[in-house]
């Protein structure tokens, strides 16, 4: 077993063996999955959440 | 409009005649820097990051000396991956690729010479002080002439190639032909008409033990050394790097390119690239390197040049997700409905 | 205001002066209005792409301040070594999804060709630079995409002059050459961004033209109007 450097700051340690998502031919690391699957989420996110300041844009119209 | 659009594009979008709305573009830069960096700050005390210590030459030749010693061997004969590689290393092509016409290894040349022989098993034993037996097995190998030194040395590397094709096969290994002495860590190769080779390559593990070799390869130039080149190429000639990266789900056929050690995120922006890697023919091709560069060589110029490819170019109208972008938009401007 | 009452014609200095003014007025450089079809929250990640690429020159610089091997032994080091590594995810995180909402808007539209391009390849750019980040770490990870990443980099003959197992090399492009070049494309793509204003929306009425001289005949847009306000047959991009 190498030797690792002991996180002192983290609060969870992920210097553990990465558990792996097998489909077909795709390995993807659970730690890449979710981050693939957050930017998918904040994609979606961003285009269906309102956004504030309509009353300011509606001024700028008229 | 630019003079390139106009050339490429047939758009006929004007400047903006409509409304604008207060904005404090300094305060949302500001701001944003602040989010992100609570953000960064938040991840650092949650995860951290990962640090695992490098591998040195001292540990292999400790941990698996008989890797060390058959890669040592291998060095010696010329028929290590790095003896065989090619350009910018030598001369050889057991590494060169090549894509029909082109062979841009072979044009770029040798850079940064490396022999193998020289550079990891001769060089370093020089240094060694005080040793009449391996002083005289280096002037025995030196005098011989080339064949005699191969023949030496394959006679010295058949067995160990052996045993550590019976690990690698998960099969039981011959352990009289090759064993370890667990006090000492030295490796014994029953092996006839090898020469100097067995006193040279058992005097390289016990340096390698010391730490010698580690430095050795490192300031054979000069002093000052950054370039890390020959020890690693050594190290990765053997399986003491490999081994811990499979472990670490880091091989090519694990995806490893993406990956980070432990269980962090890695290079998720690296997906199409390791791809190529993983389906035919590129899975199976001497030449995948190259062709999975020059692959993706032609998509980051497509990126590029998207605004200029049709089709690409306008899938944006196609697939209407502008139109949740720019909803309150079309909905103030009372547009009639889309018709295209 | 020029120093001398009648600059010379030949003078580099007013004129580079003159053509950047020109090109980008105060007014436009630092405006304080926007559009008002700027109403989602697609439009934050650029700005935050480039939050995410000053924490990492910040926390990048913090570490040089110390040297390379500063992280591995102390704890300070560590945690600045991790603000720089989440930076990094952050970094890509942000302006890949900038990207995929600039990409749907087709935001290449108006004469803004080179934005896309400036924005393309400053991905492009950062790729190689976390690269040479991360064969510059001194641990297994750089040990291991080294060995790995010279076998890509020879078959194209780049081995040749940019060895990734040379670790004085990659800390020089890491540290200076490689975050110069993607500052420097940062720069000139938000200068080209304010030079030509946040793209307008898509004309939902707009039709694909075979003939760009249909296009002469367009209506004028009313207040309020989407930007590229066309006729009938009107051109598409």
């Amino acid at each position: 077993m190498s030797p690792v450097t002991t996180s002192l700051a983290a609060i969870f340690n992920l210097n553990h063996s990465a558990h792996v998502v097998e489909w077909h031919f795709i390995q993807l690391s659970v730690a890449n999955l979710v981050v693939i699957a957050l930017m998918f989420v904040v994609f979606f996110a961003a285009l269906l959440l309102p956004f504030p300041g309509a009353q300011n844009r509606r001024k700028g119209r008229s | 409009m630019s003079a390139l659009g106009k050339l490429w594009s047939k758009d006929e979008t004007k400047p903006w005649k409509g409304g604008y709305q207060h904005y404090d573009l300094v305060k949302e830069a500001s701001i944003a820097v602040g989010v992100v960096a609570l953000l960064a700050l938040l991840l650092t005390v949650l995860f951290s990051s990962p640090d695992e210590k490098p591998s040195t030459i001292a540990q292999w030749s400790r941990d698996t000396p008989i890797n060390f010693v058959a890669t040592a061997t291998d060095e010696l004969d010329g028929t290590s991956p790095t003896a065989e590689y090619g350009p910018p290393y030598n001369h050889n092509s057991g590494s060169v690729q090549h894509v029909l016409f082109l062979h841009p290894q072979r044009w770029l040349g040798v850079s940064h010479p490396i022999n193998t022989s020289r550079d990891y098993v001769i060089g370093p034993l020089e240094t060694i002080p005080n040793d009449p037996e391996l002083k005289s097995a280096l002037a025995q190998y030196k005098a011989a002439p080339e064949k005699q030194q191969k023949e030496w040395a394959e006679a010295y590397g058949k067995p160990l190639g052996e045993y550590e094709t019976a690990v690698e096969e998960k099969k039981t290994p011959n352990e009289k032909a090759v064993s370890v002495n667990p006090s000492t860590g030295a490796v014994t190769v029953q092996a006839s008409g090898a020469g100097p080779v067995p006193v040279m390559i058992g005097s390289l593990l016990a340096l390698a033990r010391s730490g010698g070799v580690d430095g050795s390869l490192l300031t054979s130039n000069q002093f000052f050394q950054t370039d890390y080149t020959k020890p690693l190429l050594f190290m990765a000639d053997g399986s003491v790097l490999a081994e811990r990266a499979e472990a670490q789900h880091l091989l090519g056929e694990q995806w490893g390119m993406m990956n980070e050690t432990g269980s962090y995120p890695g290079q998720v922006w690296l997906w199409l690239y390791t791809l190529w890697y993983q389906v035919e023919p590129f899975k199976s091709s001497p030449n995948a390197d190259l062709w999975v560069m020059l692959i993706m060589g032609l998509l980051s110029t497509a990126f590029i040049c998207i605004p200029f490819i049709p089709g690409i170019r306008d899938l944006p109208r196609k697939i209407p997700i502008h139109r949740l972008i720019w909803r309150e938009h079309y909905a103030a401007g009372a547009a009639p409905p889309a018709q295209d | 205001m020029s120093a001398t009452e009648t600059p010379p014609q030949s003078s580099w200095t007013v004129k580079l002066r003159e053509r950047a003014v020109e090109a980008l007025p105060p007014e436009k450089l630092l405006p304080d209005g926007q559009p008002t079809y700027v109403a989602s929250w697609i439009y934050i990640f650029g700005v935050a792409s480039i939050a995410a690429l000053v924490c990492l020159i910040a926390s990048g610089s913090i570490l040089a301040l110390k040297g390379p091997a500063w992280w591995h032994y102390t704890s300070v080091g560590h945690f600045f070594n991790s603000i720089h590594l989440w930076s990094v995810e952050i970094f890509f995180f942000v302006m890949v999804v900038h990207l995929w909402g600039k990409y749907w808007m087709a935001a290449w539209r108006g004469g803004r060709t080179r934005v896309w391009i400036t924005g393309a390849v400053t991905f492009l750019v950062a790729v190689p630079c976390a690269l040479t980040g991360y064969v510059s770490q001194q641990n297994f990870d750089a040990q291991w995409i080294s060995t790995q990443a010279k076998d890509g980099l020879n078959s194209v003959g780049v081995g040749a002059f940019f060895n990734v197992t040379n670790f004085g090399q990659m800390y020089s492009y890491h540290v200076l050459l490689l975050p110069l070049a993607v500052v420097a494309l940062v720069a000139s793509h938000v200068l080209l961004v304010r030079r030509h204003g946040v793209v307008p929306p898509i004309d939902l009425k707009s039709r694909i033209t075979p003939a760009p001289a249909a296009a002469a005949a367009g209506a004028a847009g009313r207040q309020g109007a989407p930007a590229d306000t066309q006729p009938a047959s009107g051109a598409r991009s």
